[in-house]
């Protein structure tokens, strides 16, 4: 073929885009899965935590998560009767290996376990400068590690601390909802490993989850509803000092 | 937790933003405020801030060049950046950050560099040997017309790249403002005003950092200083000032008579982790002290050398004034948790790739910069203006 300047300067862009495209290599296969039929969501039912840090442990086996780094954690919150506004929280170590006992009985205490709230319209898939951070057609927010910069403009962003940047992959880092698992019909690993079914994933796209029953008959909240951040993970009895 | 008052989310420990992003605003600001100062010769016919024209215009160029440098170190992955040209994220505040630094850097700063330089770059090309006659020969873009009607068409096009880097000038460090304004997740940041008071405030500190400039290479020359005009610099400053000051305390008593529920926990910041680099550093040493200084000048007649002492103070002193604004907003905006029931600590390294030893390199090497472009293009008017007719003659012989 005779490559004169013009046509030259027509193929070059498209082999870019080509090469861009060959980069970006060709998804996971995921048989029996059609990405368009789940929205998927977690309902935590905060009075049956007992604070064990069962999933917290699962899921830094299942994900490999650094140390000193949480994509679940869970807190402990100590609200005293006088002082509602200004609760006492710890999380000690993302209170993986549970919490120690209280000698002080006044006010109420109570587990709130942490994750991310998989946002519909998410602060930090809106601010990733080139979209490594997206929202699946199935509800779930990803960041594509090959392709984040580290910038961490998506950590300043979310509301809720669920990000971080990778010690040593020096990219960003969060709760994938166990995408790897749930997209074979499994459930994740925290819920797997919550020893009370506190953490129940959901499907709010199928009519048969049982968070439809749930979500008609209890009083359910999200974090910080303030941000409209669209949060998917729904507290029950989520009490007004949790921050 | 060691550092940690009260609770943080669990990831919130450590920071993610150094102090290689407190100097990226801190430098651009440079960048903007410098460029508005020639532009008051060039397009608002100051004429009095003449001698600093284009000392101001290079000064701008040398700080531009290193602009996205501490963002690149900051970055994980700093070979992925070019990513930012091929696959920006429109929603994004910081994916336009290429685009408009592209923009500032090859549409308005070098254009009107080369517009203003081109004769001297001409006369120097031909008058120059070596390798500097080829840089120069290079740097003509073979454009060697310099008869009066070519540099009349050069002095119509610069007004007009003036103009377009006035609105510019704005958008690079109003959106470097707006890259923290918009986080909702994070009170100390989010505020329309944000953009407003980072322009402001750059106004500030490239105005000084330029008269700074100014005073210190004219007394290495062994020439005098144009009282005229540093006066006026200074009257600019100091009016610019006001208007940054008004608008943070506007910032301030907003927040303080709102008193929404990120109050409590920002004012406790306040008072203990930003006592020093806030309320001593940015308001007292670095605002007030400038601003009753400069009020000095402005309503009582005062000596020349007592002038040109208390501009070079009140200079130095913005300068530190605007880059602790910068460390107050960074820094100070990943010190408190977004759950408002604590506090971390920011423990700067020394000789890590987002250390203090890199940033003094950073702050230090735009000046080599300009050292570099000074020798090249030399900005003085007394030497330039004099050899222009000459080489124009030349030229038409």
């Amino acid at each position: 073929m005779n490559i004169t300047r013009r046509r030259l300067l027509v193929l070059l862009p498209a082999a870019a885009v080509a090469w861009e495209s060959i980069l970006a290599g060709t998804p996971e296969a995921s048989p029996n899965y059609a990405m368009t039929e789940h929205w998927w969501s977690m309902l935590i039912d905060i009075p049956k935590c007992i604070g064990c840090g069962n999933c917290v442990r699962a899921c830094q086996a299942e994900n490999d998560v650094p140390d000193g780094f949480f994509r679940t954690w869970v807190e402990r919150y100590h609200v005293d009767d006088w002082n509602l506004a200004n609760p006492h929280v710890i999380s000690p170590d993302g209170g993986k290996e549970g919490f120690s006992s209280t000698q002080d009985d006044s006010g109420k205490y109570f587990f709130v376990p942490k994750l991310c709230n998989h946002c519909a319209d998410s602060p930090c898939t809106q601010v990733c400068p080139v979209g490594a951070t997206f929202i699946t057609p199935d509800g779930v927010v990803l960041v594509d590690q090959k392709y984040c910069l580290g910038c961490a403009y998506c950590v300043q962003a979310c509301p809720y601390g669920c990000r971080y940047i990778h010690p040593t992959k020096k990219v960003a880092d969060k709760c994938t909802l166990c995408y790897h698992r749930i997209t074979k019909g499994l459930t994740t690993a925290c819920c797997e490993a919550c020893p009370t079914g506190a953490r129940q994933l959901a499907d709010l796209k199928n009519p048969n989850d049982p968070i439809h029953a749930f979500l008609k008959t209890h009083s359910v909240q999200v974090l910080k509803p303030q941000m409209a951040t669209g949060a998917k993970v729904f507290y029950n009895a989520l009490d007004g000092s949790v921050r | 937790m060691p550092g940690v008052e009260g609770f943080m989310y669990p990831n919130e420990v450590s920071l993610y933003w150094s102090v290689l992003i407190v100097l990226y605003p801190f430098i651009t600001g440079l960048v903007a405020g410098a460029f508005i100062l020639a532009s008051l010769e060039r397009v608002f016919r100051v004429e009095a801030v003449k001698p600093t024209y284009r000392l101001a215009l290079l000064t701008a160029l040398a700080f531009l060049i290193v602009a996205p440098l501490p963002l690149q170190l900051h970055l994980g992955h700093p070979e992925r950046s070019f990513e930012m040209y091929l696959t920006p994220h429109r929603s994004s505040a910081m994916a336009m950050f290429g685009f408009v630094y592209l923009w500032y850097l090859m549409a308005v700063l070098v254009v009107e560099i080369w517009l203003d330089y081109r004769a001297d770059i001409v006369r120097l090309s031909q008058s120059t040997t070596g390798w500097k006659r080829l840089l120069y020969r290079i740097m003509t873009l073979g454009s060697d017309n310099i008869s009066q009607g070519a540099l009349r068409i050069d002095e119509r096009v610069g007004w007009l790249v003036t103009l377009i880097g006035i609105p510019s000038a704005f958008l690079l460090h109003g959106y470097v403002g707006f890259i923290f304004g918009s986080i909702k997740a994070n009170p100390w940041w989010s505020s329309p005003l944000m953009p407003v008071v980072f322009i402001f405030s750059a106004m500030v500190s490239g105005i000084a950092a330029v008269m700074l400039l100014y005073m210190a290479a004219t007394r290495l020359r062994r020439q005098p200083i144009d009282m005229r005009c540093v006066d006026t610099i200074a009257m600019y400053m100091f009016y610019i000032f006001i208007v940054d000051f008004s608008l943070e305390m506007l910032d301030l008593i907003h927040r303080i008579y709102e008193a929404d529920e990120s109050f409590r926990s920002l004012d406790f910041m306040v008072h203990t982790r930003l006592r020093f680099s806030q309320i001593v550093l940015q308001l007292i040493v670095g605002t007030l002290t400038p601003i009753l200084l400069l009020a000095l000048t402005q309503v009582t007649k005062l000596s020349a050398i007592v002038r040109k002492r208390i501009y070079v103070i009140s200079a130095s002193l913005a300068l530190i004034g605007i880059f602790a604004m910068r460390w107050n907003v960074v820094i100070g905006g990943q010190l408190f948790s977004k759950s408002f029931l604590g506090y971390t600590t920011y423990k700067m390294a020394l000789a890590t790739r987002e250390g203090l030893l890199v940033s003094i390199a950073l702050t230090i090497l735009p000046l080599l910069i300009l050292a570099v472009l000074v020798k090249l293009l030399p900005p003085w008017t007394e030497q330039t203006h004099a050899s222009i007719p000459a080489a124009a003659a030349a030229q038409a012989h």
